[in-house]
């Protein structure tokens, strides 16, 4: 809770400090510099009982160029914090901004008091002032921490935070690295946000055009004037790119090459977190398989595979096991594929793994637009059939189908200017390869691959069922929940305490949104039977749909949003609250 | 010229109503609530959802005032914030050989997604000599669905004279297969009724290398002699530009552009000694904020 003023000391310390570093590296926290052996074996993990984080304003190095960031105890990415299961932690706050500031705990389940979400858990922290989370360490697994203040995420003030398990660890590994991927622009958020409020394909500088048409690339001449008829863009993929982005693992761009050291022979635990803003990213050790063995900080059935999407948000852990001592690379890819970054695993430092090339920028199509009704399984229960029964049964075409007809919604979706389409048979594509990857040429990571290492312990059918549509329109860049934003103060879900309740989200636009719910694991609806995999953020695929089964078991306001931060800015955000049956009612 | 009158509200009438009618399907109420699931199948019968509560957790363990205003705050910054834009689609330098002329389109708008204020002024004239037309308008411009808008205002001419000040009813917006239309119907002081109809479409050649055709349209209800319009169709304007998008907001174009009067106003034209239009290149910038 709050407490005293910020010692001011102390912030000067790290402004002071920060301004006789000479070397760009020691702007990174150890776990972060490159040729580091290890997570564990740098000097500034933050970990014990009591914690201390100083939020200010500090000059980072991106590239060649420095940059003005919103950071914790002075870096990006801010420290890394390391706890153990079972422990009680108390994590002090101070706020060294001239405006209110907070961090939210991703993932982690905290009294709802301690969330750390402004206007919603708690008022936010003043400037000045120091804000004290106290509370005990209930899980373990790879999460981290940002700032749910004013854009402060986007600026730099984001960090990993690891929980070792109290008993044994069922991914046993030799070494560990964190590989944090993030996005930068030099340009501030909210001239991004104005930028695309302006021209909602702004940064989109691979649209498709006429040269591209005469060389044959990309959508023929009539797809094009189908999609045209329905003022679709196909390549509306990302919405900030790499055009403005830079693309960083551990705050280190391709040329800065950060490099995980191994050596030959040893299980390699890569903690893969997604901090961007705006990207989600393909991820690959170019080459080399992996084996998926957490997501979002839940242990699953260990699951080879050669690259996975990491919706922003979301955490992976993998274990490699390179046996030859070469240098392997480590490629995130933005999954518009207007840029990447590069990191390296090496058994020496200076070794570099070669550079993969970017490869062509995937193309939506009309599954992406909630239209193919070819893939629909009649066969499998678990699958919705909620298309309507006069729809016509056709892949090719949809002349007979209106873009936003809303008796395919429920009466919850408000149509206004702000919903430009409606899904028309969203399909289940938990078990679809995600946007862009549908045709590489090696194995890729569905959520349908995940199965929870142990057994779900509520077993009951969920009671009710609930749909959101996540709602948009990318000419006026409005984003909501069933057509409503934030902003307009819509009621909030509501849901009884302890209650299981099945949310579906129907993704009615046209790009992958990464569903985040604060305080709370949902369990993936994967066909994986009682070993539905736990998450705290589900990427939905264009036009289709994700299911969970949720059990409301923590009490208090929680928020619910788009992880892409411009969308939850531009209002795709709900309230969502639990309450004991007596006061629900 | 009553019938003249008609067509011009028919023609706003007709874009307004493609515009809408891609809302009609919304008033069909099919209300289709929950998906088919074996699972909840076996449930005995689906629980009603519970109402939401009007309080606030947080208000149990903060001051209330505290979480008042940051409640505000979250809300605001979480849709609400408003934005703005100028942009001046056309700032061009028109070369003849009977004298140079120039021409200007600004607009610009201030506000949230569906409710913004707006500003609008085009213009043109020739080198060295008075202005033939500024006409400034403001208003009110509200979404209608996704992709049109409906503008509601005031427009006042500074030239030709003598000065018209008229009300304004427009539906601008994304046709399908990306064309941008617009159709603006003005109502003067004088009780005088003229329409115009406006289209283009961008054609990327390349990510930065845009070819624009453009179409502009004017009606008149009536006759206005001491304005030199006639009833009918007063004039049309074609133009090509081909712009190049150093950045997105500075793209410097070169283009042709022609214009003619039509009948009674061409006339008119003609009777004072003018020509009823012509080709001219056209070399500008289009910028925006």
């Amino acid at each position: 809770m709050f407490s005293a003023r910020v010692d001011r000391r102390s912030i000067l310390r790290g402004a002071s400090g920060l301004g006789l570093l000479s070397s760009a590296e020691a702007l990174f926290p150890a776990w972060a510099r490159g040729g580091t052996a290890g997570v564990g074996q740098g000097g500034d993990v933050l970990s014990g009982d009591s914690i201390h984080i100083d939020i200010g304003h500090s000059r980072i190095v991106i590239g060649e160029r420095e940059a003005h960031a919103v950071t914790a105890n002075g870096t990006m990415p801010g420290p890394m914090i390391r706890l153990k299961e079972g422990q009680q932690v108390r994590l002090s706050v101070a706020n060294g901004l001239d405006e209110d500031t907070s961090i939210h705990w991703h993932g982690l389940i905290v009294p709802f008091q301690y969330d750390g979400v402004p206007g919603i858990s708690f008022p936010g922290i003043k400037p000045g002032r120091v804000f004290d989370y106290v509370f005990p360490i209930r899980q373990s697994g790879t999460y981290w921490y940002h700032s749910h203040s004013n854009m402060q995420e986007a600026m730099g003030l984001f960090g990993p935070l690891i929980i070792d398990p109290a008993g044994e660890e069922p991914a046993p590994y030799d070494r560990e690295h964190v590989i944090l991927l993030s996005d930068w622009s030099n340009v501030h958020p909210h001239s991004l946000l104005r930028r695309l409020k302006q021209m909602g394909g702004y940064y989109n500088r691979q649209k498709q055009t006429l040269a591209g048409l005469i060389a044959g690339r990309d959508q023929k001449l009539s797809e094009r004037i189908e999609w045209g008829k329905m003022r679709m863009d196909p390549t509306d993929i990302s919405d900030v790119t790499g055009s403005t982005y830079s693309y960083l693992i551990n705050g280190h761009d391709s040329a800065g090459n950060w490099t995980g050291l191994f050596t030959p022979g040893e299980r390699v635990r890569l903690r893969f977190i997604n901090a961007s803003a705006m990207t989600n990213f393909n991820v690959r050790l170019a080459g080399t398989p992996m084996t998926v063995v957490q997501a979002d900080g839940q242990d699953v059935d260990p699951v080879e595979t050669d690259e996975f999407q990491i919706g922003i948000a979301e955490t992976y852990d993998v274990i490699v096991r390179p046996e030859k001592a070469e240098a392997i690379a480590i490629i995130a890819e933005a999954i518009d594929r207007s840029g990447l970054a590069r990191a390296t695993l090496a058994p020496r430092i200076g070794m570099v793994a070669p550079m993969v090339p970017l490869r062509q920028r995937p193309l939506l199509g009309m599954k992406d637009m909630g239209m193919d009704m070819s893939g629909m399984d009649m066969s499998n229960g678990t699958l919705d059939l909620s298309a309507p029964i006069d729809a016509p049964a056709t892949a090719d075409s949809h002349s007979g189908m209106k873009m936003r007809d809303k008796s395919l919604a429920p009466p919850s979706v408000r149509m206004g200017p702000g919903v430009a389409t409606i899904s028309a048979a969203p399909a289940d594509r938990l078990g679809d390869r995600p946007t862009g990857l549908e045709n590489v040429d090696h194995r890729v990571l569905t959520y349908a691959d995940l199965k929870a290492l142990v057994s779900g312990s509520d077993r009951r059918v969920p009671s009710r069922e609930l749909e959101v549509h996540l709602t948009a329109n990318m000419e006026r860049y409005m984003w909501s929940f069933d057509g409503v934003k934030l902003s307009e103060n819509p009621e909030p879900l509501a849901f009884r305490h302890n209650e299981r309740v099945r949310v579906t989200l129907i993704n009615d636009t046209m790009m992958p949104h990464p569903i985040h719910l604060h305080g709370h694991f949902f369990e993936l609806v994967n066909g994986a039977g009682d070993k539905q995999p736990r998450k705290h953020t589900v990427n939905v695929l264009p036009g289709g749909k994700a299911s969970f089964d949720l059990t409301a078991d923590a009490l208090g306001d929680w928020a619910f949003h788009c992880h892409m931060l411009l969308h939850m800015h531009a209002g795709m955000f709900r309230v969502v609250t639990v309450r004991a049956e007596e006061t629900a009612e | 010229m009553k019938p003249l009158a008609l067509i011009a509200t028919a023609l706003l009438a007709c874009v307004a109503t493609r515009a809408l009618a891609q809302d009609q399907s919304q008033h069909a109420d099919h209300s289709m609530p929950m998906s088919q699931n074996s699972a909840l199948d076996d449930a005995p019968s689906p629980v009603p959802a519970p109402s939401a509560p009007q309080d606030h957790a947080a208000d149990a363990y903060y001051d209330h005032a505290a979480m008042a205003k940051a409640r505000s705050m979250l809300l605001y910054e979480t849709g609400g914030m408003p934005h703005s834009m100028l942009m001046a689609e056309r700032l061009e330098w028109r070369p003849g050989g009977g004298g140079d002329g120039y021409a200007w389109e600004m607009e610009g708008w201030t506000g949230g997604d569906v409710d913004r204020l707006a500003f609008k002024t085009k213009g043109e004239g020739a080198v060295g000599g008075a202005a033939e037309k500024i006409e400034l308008q403001a208003g009110w411009l509200h979404a209608l669905n996704p992709w049109f808008n409906l503008r509601a205002g005031a427009r006042q001419d500074l030239q030709p004279r003598p000065r018209r000040t008229h009300a304004v009813l427009a539906i601008e917006g994304l046709a399908p297969y990306w064309f941008e239309v617009e159709g603006e119907l003005f109502l003067s002081q004088k009780g005088e009724v003229t329409a115009r109809a406006e289209a283009s479409y961008d054609q990327r050649i390349t990510q930065r290398m845009i070819l624009q055709p453009a179409a502009e349209l004017n009606l008149s209800a009536q006759d206005t002699p001491e304005l030199r319009a006639g009833a009918g169709f007063t004039s049309i304007e074609l133009g090509v530009r081909l712009r190049y998008e150093v950045v997105r907001e500075f793209a410097p174009y070169i283009g042709i552009h022609w214009e003619r009067k039509l009948g009674r106003t061409a006339r008119y034209a003609r009777g004072l000694g003018e020509e009823a239009g012509g080709l001219s290149v056209a070399l500008g910038l289009r910028f925006w904020l």
